[in-house]
């Protein structure tokens, strides 16, 4: 599998972890050794995992407010439209902005706006959908959905060398250490 | 599956314990997963499926009867225009609603133990509302002219009444249907890149594959999905309250006595969680016991469920006695002859049977013992799932068959046809949640990982990770 090759520049080095706490602690380590451009791939969220990668938190609750403030908009505003220009329709002589009358429906838009963008904002912010990743090519990555963790420090990284990274990752106590093939 | 030597006696868990101790990441992979990509088909399966399938096909042949015919073949008329499918489509949607309590309310409140019940309940939900869609879709009379509902340039150069309830049923029916679809999707997505990985066969790898997206379970887009999750719990949460708070507007911005009560909007949605717990109960007790889930759905589930369904009866039950008072202390004439028409007029029996189902059955539920049987759940919760088809009926056909005027007085009952809708969407529900059993990992797998001990150490930089240091089985939520 992982056969060093030299005239292309590998994805990365994968390094395998038993437990949570290997491989937060391999995490930080790496983070602390300046290590920037890598990722870490588990069964299930470690909530601390962002900060130990030194990552930056995703923004995108911003995002989703965004995306309920223009669906709201929408919902009044079209509502407003409708009753007051396009159909203005006389009952029982009740204004015809009636914007109390409106707010169930706003209210249902703020929540499909934020929804929507939520749930698309996550996938597509992920880069998905991706059905192919150079990681997909190391057979044991299949267990990083299942039980296993994985570190993986991109060849993009400045500091990626791939004997030195490779015995950095090794001096982690990783149980094992694979070269991803781009 | 049950195939053939299902043991007398099934361990339980002590009380208290959500997961079972055996369990490790690779037993809760393995168990869930299995299910669906291993285990053979089972008998009871087939059985379940067989029936259900046959309800479908009484559900098919109602519609088409309808189509053909018109609504003519139901029962209704003037005075009761609102029969069975308002009564149907109040009661799934109730239904539907526990699935969005457990998957939102309850993971904002940080109950973990909502994790092994959530997928399947979520899953409930989608269906009980496309159950529940039907029925104002057909009782429309001509559906197919359904997006007249919308809001579209068309050529009368008509806009929708936006002052009406049954507008904001659309919207709030749809948005419900939308976003239900889209937190159960999003959390299957990283369940199916597991099932994706453990694939065996091409077909499996290629369906799995394209549902999971592509998924790599990398910490930057675990990062960003929790966030997400996390907000669409939060939106969820008055979504599930505003659409049977709105569903009850449909009835209480109307003036028909016994509709036009401020207290509706709460007793809905109390009514609705009750049912839906119900529900979850009557799904769940089956399910765990055929597919050896008692270690993971333990008997605290079905007690704390069991607590949850006596809670929101009570509220039910409370707003019983409100309609009743308040029709008294209101002294409104028309209010009180609907509460005599309830109590010991028209709806009578249909009444004291409801007052019996969903107010005097579940206080057994004060009983621990009964809380921890599944089978006295599974009665109850059958018991409460009519009962509160009654109250619908009672509230529909009751009110609309004895109007403010006697000369507008007249008689309701269902017939063949609008049994055979209610008994085919019962059908379909039951057809759709024993697919689902068989296709996608019925319990959230990750999620269920969260709850191993030690799964999540919050070892403070200041003392870095010694190994098992800080992991003192005490973790976070799946979502924070």
């Amino acid at each position: 599998m992982s056969t060093p090759s030299a005239a292309v520049k590998p994805f990365g080095l994968l390094a395998e972890f038993d437990t949570p706490e290997e491989i937060l602690a391999a995490a930080r380590k790496a983070r602390d050794a300046g290590y920037k451009k890598m990722d870490a791939y588990t069964p299930y969220p470690l909530h601390e995992m962002t900060d130990a990668l030194g990552h930056r938190h995703s923004r995108i609750a911003w995002l989703i407010f965004l995306g309920g403030l223009l669906g709201g908009t929408t919902g009044f505003l079209l509502q407003t439209w409708c009753a007051t220009v396009a159909y203005r329709f006389n009952v029982a002589d009740r204004p015809f902005y009636s914007w109390p009358a409106f707010i169930p429906v706003t209210f249902e838009c703020i929540i499909l706006g934020a929804s929507l963008t939520a749930v698309f904002g996550m996938i597509l912010l992920n880069g998905l959908p991706r059905p192919y990743h150079p990681l997909f090519n190391v057979d044991r990555f299949a267990l990083a959905s299942q039980t296993k963790f994985f570190l993986c420090i991109e060849s993009t990284d400045p500091k990626f060398n791939a004997t030195e990274t490779r015995q950095f990752l090794e001096s982690l106590g990783a149980r094992d250490v694979q070269e991803v093939p781009e | 599956m049950a195939t053939a030597t299902a043991p007398a006696k099934r361990e339980e868990l002590p009380d208290g314990v959500i997961l079972g101790p055996q369990h490790n990441l690779q037993t809760i992979t393995d168990k869930i997963s299995d299910t669906v990509q291993k285990e053979p088909i089972g008998f009871m399966w087939l059985a379940l499926f067989a029936f259900a399938f046959m309800l479908v096909n009484v559900l098919l042949l109602s519609i088409a009867g309808l189509l053909y015919w018109g609504l003519g073949v139901w029962g209704i008329n003037v005075p009761v225009s609102w029969g069975f499918a308002i009564v149907n489509f109040v009661w799934w949607i109730g239904i539907g609603h526990a699935g969005t309590l457990i998957s939102a309310i309850l993971l904002l409140l940080r109950q973990r133990w909502r994790t092994s019940i959530n997928r399947f309940s979520e899953a409930m939900t989608l269906f009980a509302v496309a159950c529940a869609g039907l029925f104002p879709l057909l009782h429309m009379g001509r559906p197919w002219f359904f997006y007249w509902l919308l809001p579209y340039p068309n050529t009368f150069g008509l806009w929708p009444q936006w002052r009406s309830p049954l507008v904001w049923d659309v919207f709030a029916v749809s948005t419900y249907a939308t976003v239900s679809l889209l937190f159960w999707y999003v959390g299957l997505v990283p369940d199916l890149a597991t099932m994706r990985d453990r694939a065996t066969s091409k077909w499996q790898q290629v369906i799995f594959g394209i549902l999971s997206l592509g998924w790599r379970n990398s910490n930057a887009h675990w990062n960003r999905y929790e966030i997400a999750y996390g907000v669409l719990a939060g939106l969820a949460t008055p979504l599930v309250v505003s659409v049977h708070t709105v569903v009850s507007f449909d009835f209480a911005a109307g003036i028909v006595p016994g509709w036009h009560t401020t207290i509706f909007p709460p007793y809905f949605v109390a009514g609705a969680i009750y049912s839906g717990f119900a529900m979850v109960l009557t799904l769940t007790i089956p399910a765990r016991y055929f597919y050896k889930l008692e270690d993971m759905i333990t008997i605290t589930h079905l007690d704390f469920m069991g607590r949850i369904t006596l809670a929101t009866g009570m509220i039910v039950g409370y707003g019983y006695a409100m309609e009743l008072f308040i029709a008294w202390y209101g002294a409104n004439k028309f209010e009180m002859g609907m509460m005599w028409q309830r109590t010991m007029g028209l709806i009578r029996w249909e009444y004291y049977a409801l007052i019996f189902c969903n107010v005097l059955t579940p206080q057994l539920l004060w009983f621990k013992f009964i809380r921890t049987s599944p089978l006295y759940l599974f009665i109850i919760s059958i018991i409460v799932n009519i009962g509160m088809w009654l109250e619908r009926y009672v509230i529909v056909i009751g009110s609309l068959s004895r109007d403010n005027m006697p000369s507008a007085w007249g008689r309701y009952a269902g017939t063949l046809w609008d049994w055979g809708m209610y008994l085919g969407t019962i059908g379909l529900f039951l057809f759709l949640m024993a697919v689902f059993a068989r296709v996608l990992p019925m319990i959230a797998m990750f999620e269920m990982k969260l709850l191993l001990p030690g799964a999540n150490p919050h070892s403070h930089e200041t003392h870095d990770a010694s190994p098992g240091g800080d992991s003192h089985g005490e973790k976070k939520e799946a979502h924070a």
